[in-house]
């Protein structure tokens, strides 16, 4: 095993022992001074999860999300020197991690927040003018088989629980005691300007939105958002990713605008 | 009426190098307070892993700041002394990076964090013998190469040494920039963490360098814990403010290199901005005695 294989294989697993090849110049144990070592890759990356999970630690609190971040961190370390993707597979973890088992929404919490991350760092692209959308809507003849492009940072999650009411209930201090979680709500998360906005929306408009971002025309996607949903509103569902210059692109057969 | 010539004045953002100024770790929670105050700061450095994203706030406002200072882009991922070949999707982004923000300088570290597919996080040790130098070397010419300029190498602080290296950690540098034609950026917390830890007199250990190639100098707090002898074993944690020790030590560096720029580091526990422009101004103090 090469050098860097002891080393790597000895930081991630606590209980091996340090590295043969090392010594202290001064005679101390060379595992009293590894620990730094092993102490930095460990805090750094659970100090990461933290930053992006702030309200799946709040559920857990901090001790019980370090622990399990730290379980992680051994399972799955990162494989990107790009730590602000790292924890992609984190929600899948807490899902099979039986002792979080009694905060059952506790994986999709994570799976929202995840989605607030990449909106925040997603590539910019220039929202189509609210009127001109307007416009170009009530001219076309033939509305159904007009596509939409939607703004990167768009993304749908679908939960049993009420994932946006316990995410944004996070948000400020106090009150959060009569919160109940235990009914299905779909969550959409995009980035106006600068700043990352949530909503909780039906499972018609998540349809519909996925549908829209696999390039499918708008009858179509209309199509798909009634079947999941038959109180499916597409004039509600527009008018929220308008008013929120979600929509860049908008293409009929004929003509692209812009 | 009079007409004013038109002045061709260099703006401060666009000058050749950095300036011989202190500079400061720029902070994603002090962006808008800098550029509502644009405060007197010789120039910003910015982790170039943190702005390996698509879009969003971080571009805005890096960009925004970069049309008034002077920016030093810092490698904290590109693991150059990795057993394994670079990264070269890291490499090309990293040249993305400098194509678009055109920073006065970039530097990355002597050390690893990468092992095959795992990355670790960390600035992790490397024995100092000829095959590592070699390595070493090689891939320095390649990020040099690739970036088409000049790179700056910082020394490392380290906890422990390696039974099979056969030279100093110096005598490695200085074989490294002979080499490679790269610069140094000389951390002078690093260098005091080391000889703590290692026992070695911080003085003798800059006076081993090649100090016509420092090219910026990094000043940062540490940790202080003890190891299994209880003796005092110093932890590089950019946690802190800078040591009475370590301001001393920049001080005799400067009587050796003259005037460099000069970052102040700060990742965790991150103050107030006005706490960091405060050690800004304590270092900019120390460069002015040395201009004069």
């Amino acid at each position: 095993m090469s050098h860097h294989a002891a080393f790597t294989n000895a930081l991630l697993a606590p209980d091996q022992p340090c590295p043969g090849v090392l010594f202290s110049s001064n005679g101390a144990d060379p595992a009293s001074r590894f620990a730094v070592y092993r102490n930095n890759v460990h805090s750094s990356l659970i100090s990461a999860l933290s930053t992006a999970y702030p309200v799946t630690l709040q559920l857990v609190g901090d001790e019980f999300f370090r622990a399990m971040a730290g379980l992680f961190v051994q399972t799955c370390p990162p494989t990107s020197p790009l730590i602000n993707e790292y924890g992609s597979a984190f929600a899948a973890f807490i899902q099979d991690f039986e002792p979080a088992a009694s905060v059952p929404y506790l994986a999709d919490v994570a799976r929202f927040e995840r989605l607030r991350v990449r909106a925040y760092h997603a590539a910019d692209s220039q929202p189509l003018d609210q009127q001109a959308i307007l416009q170009a809507l009530q001219g076309q003849t033939d509305l159904g088989k007009l596509s939409l492009r939607l703004h990167p940072s768009l993304a749908t999650l679908n939960s049993s629980y009420a994932v946006v009411a316990v995410w944004a209930a996070h948000q400020t201090e106090g009150a959060v005691a009569t919160l109940n979680p235990r009914h299905a709500q779909s969550a959409l998360v995009l980035r106006q300007g600068l700043a990352v906005k949530v909503f909780a929306i039906d499972r018609g408009s998540v349809a519909f939105i996925d549908s829209l971002n696999q390039g499918i025309q708008l009858e179509m996607a209309v199509e798909k958002a009634l079947q999941a949903s038959a109180e499916f509103d597409l004039h509600q569902c527009l008018t929220l990713l308008i008013g929120h210059d979600a929509i860049t692109h908008l293409h009929s057969e004929q003509k692209v605008l812009p | 009426m009079m007409t004013l010539f038109p002045q061709h004045t260099v703006s401060p953002a666009q000058v050749p190098g950095l300036p011989h100024r202190a500079g400061l770790g720029l902070k994603n929670e002090h962006f808008i307070e800098v550029l509502e105050t644009l405060p007197d700061i010789g120039f910003f450095e910015v982790h170039a892993e943190n702005y390996m994203v698509d879009g969003g706030p971080f571009h805005h406002y890096l960009g925004l700041i970069r049309e008034q200072y002077p920016l030093s882009l810092h490698g904290v991922g590109l693991s150059i002394g990795g057993e394994g070949p670079l990264n070269r999707e890291h490499l090309a982004r990293l040249a993305t990076l400098i194509e678009r923000y055109q920073p006065q300088s970039f530097s990355e570290h002597l050390a690893w964090s990468s092992h095959g597919p795992v990355f670790l996080n960390d600035l992790l040790p490397l024995a100092y013998d000829a095959a590592t130098l070699d390595r070493v070397c090689a891939h320095i010419d390649q990020v040099q190469s690739t970036l088409k300029r000049p790179m700056l190498l910082e020394n490392p602080s380290t906890y422990l040494q390696f039974q099979h290296s056969t030279l100093d950690e110096t005598d490695f540098i200085s074989a490294i920039i002979r080499r490679t034609g790269c610069g140094l950026l000389l951390d002078v917390n690093n260098v005091y963490v080391s000889c703590i830890n290692h026992q070695r007199d911080p003085l003798s250990y800059i006076d081993a360098l090649p100090l016509s190639a420092v090219g910026e100098i990094h000043l940062a707090g540490f940790a202080e814990d003890t190891d299994s002898l209880g003796d005092r074993l110093l932890i590089d944690d950019h946690g802190a403010p800078i040591d009475n020790a370590v301001w001393q030590l920049y001080e005799q560096v400067l009587t050796r290199t003259g005037p460099v720029a000069t970052l102040i580091e700060r990742d965790n526990q991150v103050p107030a901005f006005r706490v960091l422009h405060a050690e800004a101004q304590q270092a900019d103090g120390y460069l002015s005695q040395v201009n004069v």
